[in-house]
């Protein structure tokens, strides 16, 4: 006959056996990577919120179970080889054009969910024309569009969204209202026309702007699916390598100059 | 099933034909001499097969929007003139580069800038050089009636997804505003399969597609250029078209495409009268250009006078055809201006029948 | 009150050093290391024991290198006490 008493110190034992046993199991897995995110190393500069965005993205095909049904386009820019980021099918747009091309997509194949996903330059200075008529037209589709302030991929240059003031290689000595003209709040623009049904604008700086940002794209896919009209969706993003400074500095840049000017939250609510 | 007859506008005719080819979109922009063709396809055809007709804000937008929808793998279209090709030359350069399939329509104007709205031939290098950047060609189909505009359209759109390659119907403002009769095709189903390269939604199945024209490593993009260029040359072994008209036991021939190879008919019954032996070629493809068939013919003739309108710009390959081995003048007119037959034989006396009897 | 504990495990060989997850964690526990990874960058290293398994670095992580765990455990509470023990007591401990 064993007579055994658990002790103080067994109970200690104890604890510790629970502490080393380790968490990382797969019931206790959170959070990884998303499938509809390829395993290709993103090109982009440590610190772009290109990568959440495409992350983000993929999250939500998944999240949706849409990535058979899904087409994205890709625009000229930074993100010009988001098709190799993204286990979708996409088609690479020629610079400006892509809400043209979404439209031709997603015209020829109505059921299926059409994004596009573009930069300052490409959304609201060369492609203006195909941005403001996709959105008037209320093509059924999702624009998402990328607002760094500034050209990333050709290396700095000036775009419509340069901050007054802000420094870019064509704005050396910071960009002059009275000769470069104002930046361009082509968010704004757009959700004053009716074939816009959700225009909303978000950031990815902070986990809560992630998932903010995750959110708004969910439910613009789930618009689309009923038919609502176009849904914009804006995410101000920092460019460390152009900005010249750290990605964490960036970040706080963006807070401080960026969001005053482009304010979060949703500029035209979903009406019905 | 029975063919129609009927008599039609050139413009309207195209476009009928396109409905009839079970042609899946249309996207296009107003542009005189070619509105036409947008607005009869605004009228009736989405509610004859369901295809999508769109009026895109510019020629710009629609040939994106083309590109976009010929990535699908569905039967795409889109027309313009002059001006307005000149703008999609971009999206030309990345549906060739992409190898997808669509149809292009350039009812040519009078050139350059905003030039004229009467007919004209002048777009002839911007079609078949390339007008857009890089190594690429467009496969040129060249109608000289309305039974042309209307069978180039299906032709067209087999040729188009046969080499995955954008195809061009070049007409010119008076094809396109004539009236003749012509013999209406059958309605051919719309597309209802996917194509295995489209990008339609990738299932679990298959790798993704993707449709896109970029690379970053030079190597990678040559190698693509020679698959390209292999593509071209096959067409160019396959596709030759021509047309001779009465060159049998000619001692002079002339050399034209389109409208004006008719009027270039006229012009050698006129020179028949007068006793001088005229024929008539005609290049049905632009490219691939008869090159071939232009040198065969000149081991039996005396000289080639190519009638454009334009400032000379198919004659250079006709020269390149011949290879030096006969003379080769050049008879154009330009702005809009269509040559009459009697000036033509009045050319070709001057140059060629004067100096060389 | 239950006690959370989390890990996550980063694919170091491709992390940019960024450090946007050392900023988002509130915990503090991350730290880009002296080393360098096959690419070149000094990649980030947890120095403290104490993640909860937020998911806040994964969030901002613009590579998607950040696997997140959680558990959740239940703090022991005593539910009875042994006063009069008469014969063999067998202790199984539930793994």
């Amino acid at each position: 006959m064993n007579e055994k008493t658990m002790t103080a110190e067994d109970d200690l034992h104890f604890e510790q056996m629970i502490a080393e046993e380790s968490v990382c199991t797969k019931e206790n897995l959170v959070y990884e990577k998303p499938e509809t995110l390829t395993d290709a190393t993103m090109h982009y500069c440590p610190g772009c919120g290109h990568g959440v965005a495409h992350r983000i993205i993929a999250e939500v095909i998944d999240e949706l179970d849409i990535q058979k049904d899904t087409v994205g386009v890709a625009p000229v820019g930074c993100s010009v080889l988001a098709y190799n980021y993204l286990n979708i099918d996409m088609n690479g747009a020629a610079h400006g054009r892509a809400a043209a091309v979404a439209t031709g997509i997603k015209r020829v194949l109505p059921d299926k969910y059409v994004f596009s996903y573009q930069g300052d330059g490409d959304l609201a200075a060369i492609g203006t024309g195909e941005t403001i008529h996709a959105c008037n037209r209320g093509e059924n589709i999702l624009i998402i569009f990328i607002n760094n302030g500034i050209y990333g991929m050709t290396g700095g240059q000036m775009a419509p969204t340069t901050l007054p003031g802000m420094k870019s290689t064509t704005s050396p000595f910071g960009r002059d209202v009275a000769t470069m003209g104002n930046p361009l709040k082509i968010t704004e623009l757009v959700a004053q026309l009716p074939g816009t049904y959700f225009v909303t604008r978000t950031a990815v700086n902070s986990p809560v702007n992630v998932r903010k940002a995750k959110a708004a794209i969910k439910k613009s896919f789930e618009y689309q699916k009923l038919n609502k009209g176009l849904c914009f969706v804006e995410i101000v993003t920092n460019c460390p390598s152009n900005w010249k400074m750290t990605p964490v500095q960036s970040n706080k840049w963006l807070e401080e100059n960026m969001l005053p000017y482009y304010p979060l939250g949703d500029i035209k609510k979903p009406s019905n | 099933m029975k063919k129609e007859l009927k008599l039609m506008k050139g413009n309207e005719a195209l476009a009928e034909a396109a409905i009839l080819a079970g042609c899946d979109a249309y996207f296009g922009y107003p542009i005189t001499p070619q509105s036409e063709v947008l607005e009869y396809l605004s009228n009736e055809a989405t509610a004859r097969t369901g295809m999508v007709v769109l009026q895109a804000e510019s020629e710009v937008a629609s040939i994106n929007m083309v590109y976009g929808a010929a990535g699908t793998g569905k039967r795409v279209m889109t027309s313009s003139s002059s001006p307005g090709m000149s703008l999609m030359q971009e999206g030309i350069s990345y549906i060739a580069c992409a190898e997808v399939p669509c149809l292009l329509v350039n009812v040519q104007r009078g050139g350059p800038g905003l030039g004229t709205i009467q007919p004209g031939q002048a777009d002839y290098f911007q079609a078949v050089k390339g007008g857009g950047h890089g190594d690429y060609k467009v496969i040129t189909l060249a109608p000289s009636t309305v039974q042309e505009m209307v069978d180039f359209v299906g032709e067209g759109f087999d040729l188009a997804f046969k080499y995955r390659n954008p195809v061009m119907i070049l007409t010119d403002g008076a094809l396109g505003q004539m009236m003749e009769k012509v013999l209406l095709p059958e309605q051919k189903p719309r597309k209802t399969e996917f194509e295995s390269w489209g990008s339609t939604g990738k299932p679990a199945n298959r790798e993704r597609n993707i449709i896109y024209t970029l690379s970053l490593q030079a190597d990678v993009m040559e190698k693509w250029n020679q698959r390209l260029q292999a593509k071209y040359r096959q067409i160019e072994n396959e596709l030759v078209r021509s047309e001779m008209i009465d060159c049998e036991d000619a001692d002079f021939v002339l050399v034209a495409y389109g409208l004006v190879a008719r009027i270039c008919q006229k012009a050698a019954h006129l020179a028949a009268e007068k006793g001088i032996k005229v024929g008539v070629f005609r290049p049905i493809t632009l490219y691939p250009f008869p090159y071939a068939d232009l040198n065969k013919l000149a081991d039996n003739v005396k000289g080639f006078m190519s009638v454009e309108m334009n400032a000379g710009q198919m004659v250079e390959d006709v020269r390149l055809g011949v290879n030096g081995k006969k003379p080769v003048e050049f008879h154009g007119r330009q702005g809009g201006i269509i040559p009459s037959p009697e000036e033509i034989l009045a050319k070709l006396e001057e140059k060629l029948v004067g100096e060389l009897v | 009150m239950a006690k959370v504990k989390g890990d996550i495990i980063i694919d170091i060989d491709k992390c940019k050093g960024c450090e946007l997850c050392a900023a988002a964690c509130p915990q503090e526990s991350l730290e880009l290391s002296r080393k360098l990874n096959s690419k070149g960058y000094h990649y980030i290293v947890k120095i403290e024991d104490n993640c909860t398994g937020c998911t806040n670095c994964a969030m901002v992580c613009p590579d998607g290198i950040i696997k997140v765990y959680r558990k959740t455990e239940k703090k022991k509470e005593q539910v009875a006490t042994i006063t009069n023990v008469t014969g063999d007591i067998t202790v199984t401990v539930n793994s």
